[in-house]
């Protein structure tokens, strides 16, 4: 199965354009399992996250037309109907977010062009900062990033002192930092 | 111009992966409107969740039944003519530009723009309106601090934003003016002052009640709603 983020780009594409089932097959067998986890991991019910995982999955397929490949890959958009699904249907809230056709919302000062450009560069590294990290650490922060464990849940699970696990988050977190580019 | 405070990385970070409540989220979302420095690094933290979603370890339960279940959905859907759900094509971007006071998310909460809404008195000059959200965990309010005028000193029984919408204040930490955010916690005690060019205009959401010096503030808190 392709893992290439790109392809993944181009699957929702088809989907947008032509309902193209065959493209949503792939899409689900690769992102289902995922969202499902990510799901699991805050539900900690099967049958829930399955649910939401459907929904999720459904509103890929219904909002397809709206994924801009310009503005940052497969996954992201993703993850982002995986977590307001799991904020509306699960929890129950409203998120609220900035909208960039009202009247009073501040417009980015540079091209719209150069920002995705910008961003496209800086997501690709993020993914290598997160590539770069020693294998451990890049776990750790992983199984903590969606705050689904408790640092001493995965303290206990890798026999290694709480402080050990605190020290190590951190330092990934860091790291991660430092190749963001922190803003004052 | 832009504004000069901005939200720590943590909050961000909180408000990107869907772990940050709604009252929080909606001082984190306003601020966003206007400050499109915290806008990318939003995204940043955007794709680095999408990236752990991508590495996440998958359920190992075949997805075959969840497949055929789908299958399903989408065959009552397919061809049946399908409008594009999502976010609701709002305002025109043609309408002429409108300086509310009140940014969306902020504004759409509210119902109106902030010289159209029912301010209720807490005294000396000052003005607050209740804004209603779904989670148990904040109060957010809009304050209305009159030109020149202290807020009355406070501490924190826990975090409280703060984000500047009208005016300015003063406190310890520095002048926030539109757009800026002020993320204080328990260990701050600050006397905020407006500035004198105008009422100071404010989100404040806080987590727990202020904690106010004055005893007899402390006594008619409760029946003030602070």
């Amino acid at each position: 199965m392709t893992e290439d983020p790109e392809d993944m780009s181009r699957l929702i594409g088809a989907v947008a354009r032509v309902q193209d089932v065959a493209a949503f097959e792939t899409l689900f067998r690769h992102f289902g399992p995922r969202v499902k986890a990510y799901m699991m991991r805050h539900t900690r019910n099967l049958q829930t996250a399955e649910e939401l995982m459907q929904e999720t999955m459904m509103l890929v397929w219904n909002k397809a037309t709206l994924f801009d490949p310009e503005k940052g890959n497969a996954s992201t958009w993703i993850f982002t109907i995986a977590r307001n699904t799991f904020i509306s249907a699960y929890r129950k809230q409203n998120r609220p977010e900035f909208d960039p056709n009202d009247p009073a919302f501040v417009p980015d000062d540079v091209e719209p062009a150069d920002v995705e450009f910008q961003n496209r560069q800086e997501a690709e590294m993020v993914r290598t900062a997160l590539q770069d990290l020693p294998a451990e650490q890049r776990e750790l922060v992983q199984r903590s990033f969606f705050g689904d464990v408790s640092h001493s849940d995965l303290a206990a699970e890798y026999g290694l002192p709480l402080g050990t696990v605190k020290s190590r988050i951190r330092m990934a977190i860091d790291k991660l930092r430092k190749s963001l580019g922190e803003r004052r | 111009m832009s504004p000069r405070h901005h939200i720590r990385d943590e909050l961000l970070a909180a408000y990107a992966t869907g772990d940050l409540a709604e009252g929080w989220s909606l001082a984190v979302a306003t601020h966003l409107a206007l400050c499109p420095g915290c806008r990318g690094r939003l995204a940043k933290f955007e794709a680095a969740a999408g990236d752990m979603l991508e590495k996440i370890e998958p359920s190992e339960q075949s997805v075959d039944a969840s497949w055929q279940d789908i299958r399903q959905r989408l065959s009552g859907q397919i061809s049946s003519d399908r409008k594009p759900s999502g976010s609701v094509p709002s305002l025109k971007a043609d309408k002429p530009r409108h300086d509310y006071v009140l940014p969306a998310p902020l504004r759409n909460y509210v119902g109106a723009d902030a010289d159209q809404l029912k301010w209720k008195s807490l005294g000396r000059g000052a003005y607050q309106v209740l804004v209603p959200t779904g989670d148990e965990e904040t109060s957010v309010r809009l304050l209305r601090i009159p030109a020149g005028k202290p807020v009355p000193e406070h501490g924190h029984g826990g975090r409280e934003l703060t984000l500047v919408l009208s005016g300015s204040f003063s406190d310890v930490t520095g002048r926030f003016s539109r757009g800026d955010l002020e993320d204080a916690d328990e260990t701050l005690e600050h006397k905020p002052v407006a500035g004198d060019e105008e009422d100071c205009i404010c989100l404040a959401v806080t987590d727990a009640p202020l904690r106010f010096k004055s005893r007899l503030l402390r006594l008619v808190q409760p029946m003030l709603g602070i």
